[in-house]
């Protein structure tokens, strides 16, 4: 019912939202603290801890973006918002900025009116079963009951992944994650589908035995998942691409939380404009010369986020893979910064 | 000038100007939401308009009454969704009425343990969260075994946490003879029911209505059956790969859909069945009892008639409530116009469009329910003959 709150809202916010239009970065600084739309909760990308302290993937963009505006990563305010709340929530000005593992597609590119940031996780849709189904393919799930979750491109890729197969299921379509969870650890459903990093998330936390199920190899699905903003307004989506790359950057130059005080004083040219000791940057975005540097001091580079949320030293244990750097055959990479 | 002070010093006109200012002040301000929300869709460049209703929908959906596949559009889609919460409503409607009156009636029993029995039950139904029944019913349904060990309580009936599989017969051409033959019998049942009726309060002759009726309505489909040759082959439902194919399937999803409203909803009408039984005057009771009706006649053809003036009010908002609860179907996965109308608007982005279409969609159903509800309560109402 949040939908109709934020459909609401579309209605009535309408004078103040199309004032800051084109300001979004002026209107942040002012009220001082950036409000950032997340997962309900999604281990890896965006949980709270028993402290009420978020962190994740997503969650570090938002930081990110923090620590370049304010120089103070923690001047974020959270707004968790189910699958179905984060498109009007963005539009209506509820939020500035929507980090949300939200798939980057050609339709919420142009009619919803949003502008995406570069690609900070490279997902793809699969499917998890039990192992005792012995199953070693997706392609032997025809006439399988699937639990899916409603609001997101994973119903319409099953069904497309189904009908290119010539196979048939039966889709039940829960609203509520730990429902659905719940549903499928039941044996209500024959598989379940999502992200291939959520089903792993879904069954290092919530399965009775982690080792009784496993994910099938097909990825049915690109599933690009970059942070988003509203159309219209330039410098506020250029400062979010540029903070997305600057944690890659700062990656492909060596730099991290731990050596970045160091590097300051470094003499490598791309390090100096990189932390501001060349001056431009900053001025271009709009914010402080030292924006990149407070962003590995305070958050990390991208290596080092992929790792504590989602990597090795995560529950989820994910590799790389295709998120590493490109010069280790990943497909992150950042274009200069100068 | 005298006679205009006069006019506007008139407690008619000034009513009259009072009412058209305040349905102007409504009218600038349902223009203003509406005129400034197309203007802010536009300026942020959302696309706006229900075009995307004819576009393929490229999802499935668990159930359907009529036949939908990906390939179909979000319109067909849209209707798919409404039958199922119009399906839920009905059969719920009745349960919940069935059983609401059954519970309303055994709290007024003389019997102790009947009436306190009834009283715990409204007492806890309709003071927990619908929600949290629902996902009770849900999760006591998910714990019936899986298809491959599955329960049979009756032979080819098979229980399992997919659902209530049992047989169907399968189709067959003069299956649409019979079913007319039905419609013809139930026809001619009311008709008959309608004349007896209208003799019996002319002349005071009795008529035997309910063999006339169940004649009519049972037998003649009945005849259509034996005269097309009897042409019935059961569809049985077999274990086949993941599930049970073949049959029928009564979904989880639906099943605990439909005791959750209809338990909840029933808590509720047990009061209002027996608040309307109370405003009857004992005496009532008493002069039938002095006619030598029996207890059950008195309750038939006196209270309940009687009743039924208190009762029908009320009771129009609880059938209002259970087909808008049903939107909770989202919670635990039945496919109603909600899930439906959530799923369309994230794949389209129109989520305006999608949540006025469904507030339309409820409102119409409710003014429905509740034109058929003002009906039965006129009939319902005193007539003096």
């Amino acid at each position: 019912m949040k939908t109709l709150i934020s459909a609401a809202l579309l209605a009535v916010a309408a004078l103040p939202a199309a004032a800051v239009a084109g300001t979004t970065l002026d209107a942040v600084k002012q009220k001082g603290y950036l409000q950032c739309g997340v997962n309900l909760g999604l281990y890896g990308f965006s949980a709270p801890d028993e402290k009420g302290k978020w962190s994740g993937l997503d969650v570090d963009v938002c930081r990110a973006v923090a620590a370049a505006v304010f120089g103070d990563a923690e001047k974020v305010k959270y707004t968790p918002l189910s699958a179905q709340q984060r498109l009007p929530a963005l539009q209506s000005g509820e939020i500035d900025l929507l980090a949300r593992n939200t798939t980057r597609t050609l339709s919420r590119d142009t009619a919803n009116g949003l502008n995406f940031a570069p690609i900070n996780f490279y997902d793809g849709q699969a499917f998890m079963v039990s192992a005792k189904l012995g199953l070693k393919s997706a392609k032997e799930l025809n006439g399988a009951t699937i639990c899916v979750l409603p609001g997101t491109t994973t119903e319409q890729n099953v069904a497309d992944y189904f009908r290119a197969n010539k196979m048939q299921f039966k889709p039940v379509v829960i609203e509520k994650n730990e429902e659905m969870h719940k549903a499928f650890f039941s044996g209500r459903c024959d598989a379940i589908s999502s992200d291939s990093s959520q089903l792993a998330g879904i069954r290092a936390a919530e399965a009775p035995n982690p080792a009784d199920y496993v994910i099938l190899p097909e990825q049915v699905s690109k599933e690009p998942l970059a942070p988003a903003v509203r159309q219209g307004d330039e410098e506020w989506t250029n400062l979010i691409t540029w903070t997305v790359y600057a944690m890659i950057q700062a990656e492909e130059l060596g730099l991290n939380s731990g050596n970045i005080d160091a590097a300051a004083a470094s003499p490598n040219p791309d390090v100096k404009r990189f932390v501001g000791a060349t001056p431009g940057n900053g001025k271009a975005l709009g914010v402080e010369e030292n924006w990149a540097f407070n962003i590995v001091k305070q958050v990390g580079n991208y290596g080092e986020s992929f790792e504590r949320n989602v990597g090795a030293q995560s529950k989820l244990k994910l590799a790389r893979g295709v998120n590493g750097l490109h010069t280790a055959g990943g497909l992150m990479y950042s274009p200069p910064l100068k | 000038m005298h006679s205009l002070a006069r006019t506007l010093n008139s407690a008619r006109t000034r009513g009259y100007i009072y009412q058209a200012l305040i349905l102007g002040g409504v009218a600038v301000v349902g223009w203003f939401l509406v005129s400034n929300t197309l203007d802010n869709l536009e300026r942020r460049g959302v696309a706006t308009g229900f075009a995307f209703l004819s576009r393929e929908a490229s999802f499935e959906i668990g159930e359907s009454l009529i036949p939908f596949s990906a390939a179909d559009t979000y319109l067909r889609a849209f209707i798919v969704g409404l039958l199922n919460t119009l399906t839920v409503s009905a059969v719920g409607v009745l349960l919940a009425s069935v059983l609401g009156l059954a519970v309303g009636i055994a709290r007024l029993s003389s019997n102790w343990i009947v009436s306190r029995m009834a009283a715990a039950f409204v007492e806890i139904v309709r003071n927990i969260p619908l929600l949290l029944q629902l996902i009770v019913w849900y999760t006591i349904i998910g714990k019936l075994p899986g298809p491959r060990d599955a329960l049979e309580p009756l032979p080819d009936v098979f229980l399992t946490n997919r659902g209530l599989k049992l047989p169907w017969p399968q189709e067959d051409p003069a299956h649409g003879l019979i079913l007319a033959a039905a419609a013809v019998g139930i026809v001619g049942a009311f008709i008959v029911a309608r004349w007896a009726r209208r003799r019996r309060e002319t002349t005071g002759q009795r008529f035997p209505t309910p063999y006339a009726v169940a004649g009519l309505a049972l037998g003649l489909p009945g005849l259509a059956f034996i005269a097309a040759g009897m042409p019935l082959v059961w569809d049985v439902p077999r274990l086949q790969g993941f599930n049970f194919a073949g049959g029928v399937t009564l979904t989880p999803e639906f099943a605990a859909l439909l005791v959750g409203l209809s338990v909840y909803t029933a808590g509720f009408i047990a009061e209002i069945v027996r608040s309307g039984i109370l405003s009857v005057p004992h005496g009532q009771t008493e002069a039938g009892l002095a006619l030598g009706l029996k207890p059950g006649q008195i309750l038939r053809l006196i209270i309940l008639p009687q009743a039924l003036r208190v009762i029908v009010p009320p009771l129009t908002s609880q059938y209002l409530n259970l087909t808008k609860n049903s939107s909770l179907a989202v919670a635990i996965g039945y496919p109603d116009l909600v899930s439906i109308s959530n799923t369309t608007a994230n794949q389209t982005g129109q989520v305006i469009e999608m949540v006025s279409m469904m507030m339309a969609v409820y409102l119409v159903v409710s003014l429905a329910i509740s034109a058929f509800m003002n009906w039965r309560n006129q009939r319902a109402a005193l007539v003096t003959r």
